[in-house]
């Protein structure tokens, strides 16, 4: 029982030392005038669920929820986010040429009607990201015609 | 038995860490280790298979493009996710390579965005499942056939269409006889010749 009591201390320390592993924060306080929305007409409803669904993984500033800042959750966070900006950034998206905004557009129809994004491991936790087949079909409509618009 | 329940709380959570930590490095490893085989493989690739017939110009040129794009083809014809992996990479690699200095400065803007989507798209071929290998190279196939109106090319190449896949899909090929890279041994021969391209 002795060695199950030593055990558990160092697994605590651990646990308590590892909340001070810095971990960069994804947080902006201004648009850039890249943003999609802005240089796109996105009606409100979509707009909507772009920031809900994609934006906090896919733009400059995340919306963290406080189980986030706890490691490891924060570092498993911190790689996705990377990981998903260096996909498809939309607070950069005017940057990209009209060649390369076609083929984003593309693949993010692709990756919602393959239920591939909002990530599985994102909508278990944020419920409101996950989209209704409804509001797929509306957003992949809308994206639809703007890709046909470029 | 309190004791016991947070041991093995605290057992849980050093459990998770450690497998966060560690699907890091996992990951990383890969990355790297697909890197480098792709660059041994390199001349060896050029060397082997029918389709390559014609003669390397060296890197940086568009033929060296052309001749990853064909491997990568009938890489996806033959229905060979590792072999395609393989080649997307390759490929991304000689269109970082190319040359676009002896073009026109707006042939260079046109190059580079083409080139630059088309990196992103081979990359992707690198890492992924055949049939988002597909997807994506339709759009490269779109990229390189921008290409070649650009670069132009030394050999006959043929613009295929294939109806059936994703509202019709186009692709290019050395030869006039159709094997389908969206469907390989499924539909192999689905499609026709759209285009000759000199």
């Amino acid at each position: 029982m002795k060695i199950v009591k030593i055990i558990a201390i160092v697994l605590l320390v651990a646990f308590v030392g590892i909340q001070f592993m810095p971990t960069t924060r994804n947080q902006s306080d201004s648009v850039p005038s890249t943003d999609f929305m802005l240089v796109n007409n996105v009606p409100e409803n979509i707009q909507k669920k772009l920031q809900v669904s994609c934006y906090d993984c896919h733009s400059n500033n995340t919306q963290y929820p406080w189980y986030n800042k706890v490691q490891p959750v924060a570092w498993f966070l911190e790689d996705h986010i990377k990981e998903g900006k260096a996909e498809l950034n939309f607070n950069e998206w005017d940057s990209l040429s009209n060649r390369r905004k076609k083929s984003k557009l593309r693949s993010i129809i692709k990756q919602i009607e393959s239920d591939e994004m909002p990530l599985y491991s994102y909508t278990l936790i944020h419920k409101d990201a996950s989209f209704s087949e409804a509001e797929k079909q509306e957003l992949i409509r809308w994206i639809e015609q703007l890709k046909d618009s470029i | 038995m309190k004791q016991l329940k947070l041991t093995l709380g605290t057992v849980a959570i050093a459990f998770i860490t450690l497998t966060a930590v560690s699907c890091k490095d996992a990951k990383t490893e890969n990355t790297t280790h697909s890197e480098t085989s792709a660059d041994d493989d390199h001349s060896k690739m050029n060397h082997d298979g029918e389709d390559m017939e014609m003669a390397m110009n060296g890197d940086g040129d568009s033929q060296a493009v052309l001749n990853d794009y064909f491997n990568l083809k009938d890489a996806l014809v033959a229905d060979d996710n590792a072999k395609a992996k393989e080649l997307g990479a390759i490929l991304a690699t000689s269109l970082g390579k190319l040359d676009i200095s002896k073009y026109t400065d707006a042939q260079q803007s046109d190059l580079k965005d083409i080139v630059e989507d088309a990196v992103e798209h081979a990359e992707h071929i690198s890492e992924s499942d055949i049939a988002h290998q597909r997807e994506h190279f339709k759009i490269l196939s779109k990229d390189v056939t921008d290409m070649v109106a650009i670069t132009g090319t030394e050999n006959t190449l043929y613009q295929q269409f294939c109806p059936m896949y994703d509202e019709g899909s186009a692709w290019l090929s050395m030869s006039k006889d159709v094997k389908n890279p969206y469907y390989g041994s499924k539909m192999l021969t689905c499609g026709k010749v759209q285009k000759e391209i000199n």
